[in-house]
C-alpha cells in the first residue's frame, strides 16, 4: 500500500475544506470546513507517520483533535452569540463595519 | 520501512518485558514564565468559581498583575543567570522550548506589555456607573442578548466580565511559548493558547455589542482558517523531514543530516514537500503578523473589538509573532534563504505601501491605527530580511519599542469619549487640542513616534532596521520603507493639525479623567517615547546581546 495515495486524499480533503470556507455563506458550514481541512492535516500527519516509521505524527494526530474541540469550543460560543443577536448566522450579513 | 517493522513500533513491545519508561527531563525552572502566568491564569478561572462577586473584580486584577511581574521577574533572572547569552542559551524540556536571547527578550517585553495593557482592561472611570456599580469597558454578561431583558438586568445588578482577566492570561501564556517555541507542534500549540482566548476577548465588548461580536466572528473564522494553513504547512515539513524539531529539519534542509534510512532519503529529496510546507508555515505566521495579503481581518477587528483588547493585541500578538517568524527563518529554514528572501522582500514591500496608502483614506481612528500597524508590520520584516545577527537585534529593538506605544496610543483612544462610548470617528476628533491639551499632546507625540519622527522611538527603531537591512543587501527595500514611511506621516500629521488647528465641534467628544491605572499606561508609553528616542543606546546593546538564536 502506497502512503502517496493517502496524502493525494489529504490534499484533496484540504483543498475542498479551503474551498469551502471562501464559497459557503453560513458561518457554522464555513466553521466545519475549517474542522474538514484539520482532519486533512490528521491524515496527512498520520500518513506520513507511517511513511517515515516514526509515532511523531501519530501523537501529533491527537493535539490536533484536541486543538480542534478547543476551537469548536471558543468558536460555537461566538458564533450562537452572534446568531441570538441578528437571527443569521450568515458571514455576507456580518458587515456592520463596512465603510 | 515495511509494514510489519512499523506494526511492530507499537506491538511487539507488549511482549517484551516492559521495562521503566523514562519520565522525561523539563528543566521548571527554565521555563517558569510559561508557568507562572498559566498557574496564575488556572487560579483567575478558580477565582471566578470561588470568589464572591463583589471581591472578584479586585482578585482578579491583583492576581494577574502579581502574575505577570512574577513572570517578568523569572526572565530577569534567566537572562542575569546568563541564559541570553550565546554561550548558556540552549534548548529544554526535551527540544520543546528555546532558552536563548532573542525568547528572553521578547518574553519580558510581552509581560511588561501585558502588565501595561492588563491596567487599561482594568480601567473603570471612563465609562459612567451602571447604578452604584463602577464598570469597566467589558460587557456586563457575554451570553446576554445585546439589548434583551437579560442585559438589562445584568447591567443594572452591576455584573462584569472579570473572566477577561484569566483569559487574557491564557493568551499571555500562549504568546510567551511562541517565540520560544522549538519545534512545530508546540508551535502550532502555543498558536492556538495565544489565540482562542483573543477570540472571546474580541466579543466582549460594553458599548457597540454587535461590532463586537462581528469582529470576533471575522477574527475568528479567519484565525482558525489560517491556522489549519499551519498545520498542513506542519506535516507536508514533517513529511518532508521525518521530524518536527527545529534543529532535525534544518539538517535536513541543509543536507547535513546523519544516517539517513531509505524513507528519509526519499522524502528529502522531495522539494514539493519542503517549498509548501515552508509556504504554508510562513503564510499562517504572516497572518498573525498581518503582513498584506493576510491583513484583511486587522482593521475590522482592531475596530470593532473592546478598545484595551485592540491595543493589547496590537502589541503583544505582533511581537510573539514575529519573534516565532524570526526563528522559524533563522532556525528551521536558513539553508532556504535564497528562496524565502525574494518572497519576504515582494510581502514587505507591500505591505509597507499598501499599509500606509490605505491609512491615508481612513475615517475612523481604531482602523487608521490598525493601518498603521499592518505598514508598522511591513518596517519590521525589513529586518527579518536582512538574514543577519544585526537583524534579529533590530527587529527586537523595534518590537520593544512599537508594543508600548502602540498600548498607549489605544489608551488614549479609550479617553475621548461622546453619549454612544468612545467617539472614534476622526471628525469627532477635531479641536481636541482646545479642549483638552495634554491628551491631545500625549496623542500627538505618540503619533510622531509611530510617523519615526527623530528624537522619538519610532525614529530609532526605524533607522535600526532600515541599517540591518540595508546592510543585508536590501538597499531598494530600505528606499521604498522611506517612502512609505513618508506616505505614513502624512497621515499622522494629519491627525495632529486636526486635533491643533481646527474649530472644536459644538456636539464634540468629552476627555474622560482616567484612574491613575490608564495614565500609567500612558506615561509608560511616553516614557518608551521620550528614552528609546533619546536614548537608545542601553536598549540597543541589551537587544544586540539578545540577537543569538540556540540551536
Amino acid at each position: 500500500m502506497n502512503p502517496v495515495y493517502y496524502l493525494y486524499l489529504a490534499s484533496l480533503l484540504f483543498t475542498i475544506g479551503a474551498a469551502g470556507v471562501l464559497i459557503r455563506r453560513n458561518a457554522i458550514v464555513v466553521f466545519m470546513c475549517v474542522e474538514l481541512m484539520l482532519n486533512a492535516c490528521n491524515l496527512a500527519f498520520v500518513a506520513f507517520s507511517r511513511l517515515h516509521g516514526n509515532l511523531d505524527g501519530q501523537i501529533i494526530a491527537f493535539f490536533t483533535m484536541v486543538v480542534a474541540a478547543a476551537e469548536v469550543v471558543v468558536g460555537l460560543a461566538i458564533i450562537v452569540s452572534m446568531f441570538r443577536a441578528r437571527h443569521s448566522a450568515s458571514v455576507d450579513d456580518a458587515s456592520l463595519m463596512k465603510l | 520501512m515495511s509494514a510489519p517493522a512499523v506494526h511492530s513500533l507499537w506491538t511487539t513491545t507488549a511482549a517484551d518485558s516492559i521495562g521503566t519508561i523514562p519520565s522525561p527531563h523539563i528543566e521548571y525552572g527554565q521555563i517558569s514564565p510559561v508557568l507562572i502566568v498559566a498557574g496564575a491564569a488556572m487560579v483567575g478561572v478558580l477565582f471566578e468559581a470561588f470568589v464572591p462577586r463583589k471581591a472578584r473584580y479586585y482578585a482578579q486584577v491583583i492576581l494577574a498583575v502579581l502574575g505577570l511581574a512574577a513572570a517578568f521577574a523569572a526572565v530577569v533572572a534567566l537572562a542575569a543567570d546568563g541564559y541570553g547569552s550565546a554561550s548558556k542559551a540552549h534548548i529544554a524540556a526535551e527540544g520543546a522550548v528555546a532558552v536563548d536571547g532573542p525568547a528572553l527578550f521578547l518574553q519580558g517585553t510581552i509581560l511588561l506589555t501585558a502588565v501595561v495593557a492588563i491596567f487599561t482592561f482594568a480601567e473603570r472611570r471612563l465609562d459612567p456607573a451602571a447604578g452604584s456599580h463602577r464598570v469597566d469597558s467589558f460587557a456586563a454578561q457575554g451570553a446576554a442578548m445585546p439589548g434583551s431583558d437579560a442585559e438589562k438586568a445584568a447591567v443594572r445588578a452591576g455584573f462584569t466580565t472579570t473572566e477577561v482577566f484569566p483569559l487574557s492570561l491564557f493568551a499571555v501564556a500562549g504568546m510567551l511559548v511562541f517565540p520560544a517555541a522549538n519545534d512545530l507542534l508546540t508551535l502550532f500549540v502555543a498558536l492556538e493558547v495565544l489565540s482562542l482566548p483573543l477570540y472571546l476577548l474580541c466579543a466582549l465588548a460594553r458599548r457597540k455589542r454587535l461590532i463586537s461580536q462581528e469582529a470576533a466572528v471575522k477574527y475568528f473564522l479567519l484565525g482558525a482558517f489560517s491556522s489549519a494553513f499551519l498545520l498542513f504547512g506542519v506535516a507536508l515539513l514533517y513529511g518532508y523531514s521525518g521530524s518536527v524539531t527545529y534543529a532535525r529539519i534544518a539538517e535536513v534542509v541543509d543536507g547535513t543530516v546523519q544516517n539517513v534510512d531509505p524513507a528519509l532519503a526519499g522524502t528529502m529529496g522531495n522539494d514539493a514537500l519542503l517549498l509548501i510546507g515552508a509556504a504554508l508555515v510562513i503564510m499562517g505566521l504572516l497572518f498573525k503578523v498581518g503582513a498584506v495579503p493576510f491583513h484583511m481581518w486587522t482593521p475590522d477587528v482592531y475596530q470593532g473589538a473592546p478598545t484595551p483588547v485592540t491595543g493589547f493585541m496590537a502589541a503583544a500578538t505582533k511581537v510573539a509573532a514575529f519573534g516565532a517568524l524570526l526563528r522559524l527563518l533563522y532556525v528551521v529554514l536558513p539553508g532556504l534563504t535564497w528562496d524565502w528572501r525574494p518572497v519576504m522582500w515582494g510581502v514587505a514591500i507591500i505591505t509597507m505601501i499598501g499599509g500606509a496608502i490605505v491609512a491615508i483614506t481612513q475615517t475612523d481612528i481604531k482602523r487608521l491605527l490598525a493601518y498603521s500597524s499592518i505598514a508598522h508590520a511591513g518596517f519590521i520584516l525589513a529586518g527579518v530580511i536582512a538574514a543577519s545577527p544585526n537583524g534579529i537585534s533590530s527587529v527586537l529593538f523595534y518590537l520593544a519599542a512599537y508594543s508600548f506605544v502602540t498600548v498607549g496610543a489605544f489608551a488614549v483612544v479609550t479617553l475621548v469619549r461622546d453619549a454612544g462610548g468612545e467617539a472614534t470617528h476622526l471628525s469627532k476628533w477635531a479641536g481636541l487640542g482646545r479642549r483638552s491639551p495634554l491628551v491631545a499632546a500625549v496623542f500627538a507625540v505618540f503619533l510622531l513616534a509611530f510617523a519615526g519622527i527623530p528624537l522619538t522611538s519610532g525614529f530609532a527603531g526605524k533607522f535600526a532596521v532600515f541599517k540591518a537591512a540595508a546592510a543585508g543587501g536590501a538597499v531598494p527595500l530600505v528606499i521604498i520603507g522611506v517612502i512609505s514611511s513618508a506616505i505614513a506621516a502624512f497621515f499622522y500629521i494629519r491627525v495632529i493639525v486636526l486635533m491643533f488647528f481646527s474649530e472644536p465641534r459644538p456636539d464634540g467628544p468629552t476627555v474622560a479623567v482616567p484612574s491613575p491605572l490608564t495614565m500609567v499606561t500612558i506615561g509608560v508609553g511616553v516614557a518608551v517615547v521620550l528614552v528609546f528616542g533619546i536614548a537608545p543606546q542601553y536598549f540597543l546593546d541589551l537587544a544586540g546581546q539578545a540577537g543569538t538564536f540556540a540551536r
